[in-house]
């Protein structure tokens, strides 16, 4: 077989893998719930209810 | 088509039809005496006929407007109408077959028409050539509109449009020419997997170079899932199809996996079409349609966060459930079993998040059949992510599994939840993409929902009780400790909800069809309506391109 053994794949699985899912889940948490953030995710979900009247700005001439 | 190209666009897509039409005719010549012989036709054909429509106009004058002040939907206008024609090609064999394993008779003995070559066709023609085309369409419109940004490019959303019905022509065509990898969701062969990649490839860049182009500051979370279902699929059908050709000039491959490897390879990929194809991207759909169509933001934008990363994450590992009991390492079935049962939380925020939305708005689901569709399709989702975390567990799955019951269960999430929300983010969808007041009739809707809910209903309960006849008769011993029943007595057992299913599925079928009509006389406009939208239009609409009051 190639270079890693089962043992060496289970053995990252249970240490690193364990980790940086802990680490995302936080990570994700931390931005979902950081302050600041809040201002932007609350223009997101407004402004999807009234966005038919076109681009804005163009990138072409204006 | 080509009206709103410049010319040296038009060019360049000739160029690039050309170049298809070649490889065509290299396949075509090649490949003769082979299937891939005829699909080399089907290439040639295929480009041949836009080479004419193209060629035609190619002198045709040139938009004056800016076009980078409107949002570009005519790839959305075909990609819907595409959609909604595979939905009846595969909703119609899905029929078929469903009726022939009540009445094996109606194979009619052809070689073509067999159960083993016409599954696949409905399945890909649903999962493909009905879904993909949906979120396809969609994903064009929420880029746009979550962006406040016209489409990257002006060939590339045709390219992958078109392309991508290509491949579902040549994997569907194949199948019935006894073409097929034998991996379940991607028997297409080589040829056609490569041509998926190239265009999948593009899908990927239109997608980013849009978002590139943004006006909001922040990517709406819609996006978010539409990108995962687009870079997850990329990965899946790369890995899961590795395979080396028999020889170039034929069809035939063989994958590059073997045994329990193949069988793990196969199912990641498997489950994964079902969590990043079949979850991911229509609950991109979802929350956008869902709200805008509510006209209420969503409940919880940083909940949609969190069940965004966890069905991500969770997802990505559950695919060895569908390997319980066999020679796959136990520890392996179980990493699958736990992560399936963790994937409950975020799936149900996702349809909570949703249901919570419509709280407050009742009386629109009430009245509003589109809405009413997004509705049930989250109540759908709920239920049969709830089924599906149950039935990963192992000693449920002992029962569970090679029945019918697994059938019920897919199609509890391809048609309550993936279908429904289809059809609603559609009918929502239409009459801002054609500019109209409404869709053509109200009522059709309304037939249309009814339609498809009995028949999910009536499909899915035929085939709970079918399933768990069968598993039971399965592990039912006498008293001497032999099976008590024979196969054949559990297949006869089965007759009667085989013709239940069939005609649920036929009631969901009459629906599809009656949204096909609906939606292509809202396109035609019979009403002869003139609505004008205060936003700036393309030249051949015949409206100023800037509203009078600016």
């Amino acid at each position: 077989m190639m270079g890693l053994s089962h043992d060496t794949i289970v053995g990252i699985a249970k240490s690193f893998g364990l980790f940086y899912l802990i680490a995302l889940s936080i990570g994700i948490c931390v931005y979902a719930f950081w302050p600041r953030n809040r201002g932007q995710f609350d223009r997101a979900k407004h402004s999807i209810l009234d966005d038919e009247n076109g681009p804005i700005g163009g990138e072409e001439s204006r | 088509m080509a009206a709103k190209l410049t010319f040296a666009e038009r060019q360049v897509a000739l160029l690039i039809l050309v170049v298809i039409a070649l490889v065509g005719l290299a396949m075509a010549a090649l490949g003769a005496g082979d299937a891939m012989g005829v699909h080399g036709f089907i290439v040639l054909i295929a480009s041949l006929g836009l080479i004419f429509v193209l060629g035609a106009s190619l002198d045709a004058p040139a938009p004056t407007e800016d076009r980078s002040r409107e949002y570009y939907d005519d790839p959305i206008k075909v990609g819907i109408v595409l959609a909604m024609v595979w939905a009846v090609i595969g909703m119609g064999v899905g029929d078929w077959v469903a009726w022939m394993l009540a009445y094996p008779d109606l194979r009619f003995d052809a070689a073509w028409s067999s159960f083993g070559r016409m599954r696949p066709v409905h399945t890909t023609g649903i999962i493909f050539g009905f879904g993909g085309n949906a979120l396809i369409a969609t994903s064009m419109h929420v880029m746009q509109r979550t962006s406040r940004a016209r489409l990257a490019g002006q060939i590339a959303p045709w390219f992958v449009l078109l392309g991508y019905n290509l491949f579902v022509v040549l994997a569907v065509t194949g199948y019935v020419m006894g073409v097929t990898q034998s991996k379940e969701y991607a028997e297409a062969e080589w040829y056609a997997d490569i041509w998926l990649v190239i265009v999948w490839v593009a899908y990927f860049a239109l997608y980013i170079r849009t978002l590139a182009r943004r006006n909001e500051p922040h990517i709406y979370v819609a996006n978010w899932y539409y990108l995962a279902f687009i870079l997850v699929v990329a990965v899946l059908h790369i890995v899961n199809n590795l395979a080396v050709p028999a020889s170039f000039t034929a069809a035939k491959s063989y994958s590059l996996f073997s045994g329990v490897q193949d069988a793990m390879t196969q199912w990641w990929y498997g489950h994964n079409a079902v969590a990043f194809f079949l979850t991911a991207g229509f609950l991109g759909m979802l929350y956008y349609y869902l709200p805008k169509r509510a006209q209420r933001p969503i409940y919880s934008y940083r909940l949609s966060i969190l069940s965004f990363w966890g069905i991500v994450f969770f997802y990505i590992w559950v695919g060895s459930h569908h390997l319980h009991y066999t020679a796959l390492p136990h520890w392996v079935q179980t990493l699958g079993m736990t992560f399936s049962v963790m994937l409950l939380v975020p799936s149900w925020a996702s349809a909570g998040n949703a249901l919570m939305t419509l709280n407050g708005a009742w009386h629109k689901v009430r009245d509003d059949a589109t809405l009413r569709f997004m509705f049930v399709a989250a109540v759908f989702y709920g239920l049969s992510t709830f089924e599906g975390s149950f039935m990963a567990i192992r000693p449920v799955n002992s029962l569970s599994h090679y029945t019918d019951w697994t059938v019920g269960h897919v199609h509890a999430g391809a048609m309550g939840w993936v279908a429904l929300i289809t059809f609603g983010a559609i009918y929502a969808a239409t009459p801002i993409i054609w500019r109209r007041e409404t869709m053509y009739s109200w009522k059709l809707v309304e037939w249309h929902f009814w339609l498809a809910l009995a028949g999910t209903v009536i499909y899915i309960f035929a085939m709970w009780n079918s399933g768990i006849v069968q598993g039971l008769m399965w592990r039912t011993y006498n008293e001497a400790g032999t099976l008590q029943y024979s196969f054949m007595d559990t297949v006869e057992a089965m007759h009667p909800y085989y013709i239940a299913r069939a005609i649920g599925g036929l009631l969901f079928l009459i629906g599809a069809i009656i949204g096909f009509y609906n939606i292509w006389m809202t396109a035609r406009d019979v009403r002869g309506e003139v609505h004008t939208l205060d936003h700036p239009t393309g030249s051949e609409a015949g409206e100023p391109a800037v509203p009078v009051a600016e």
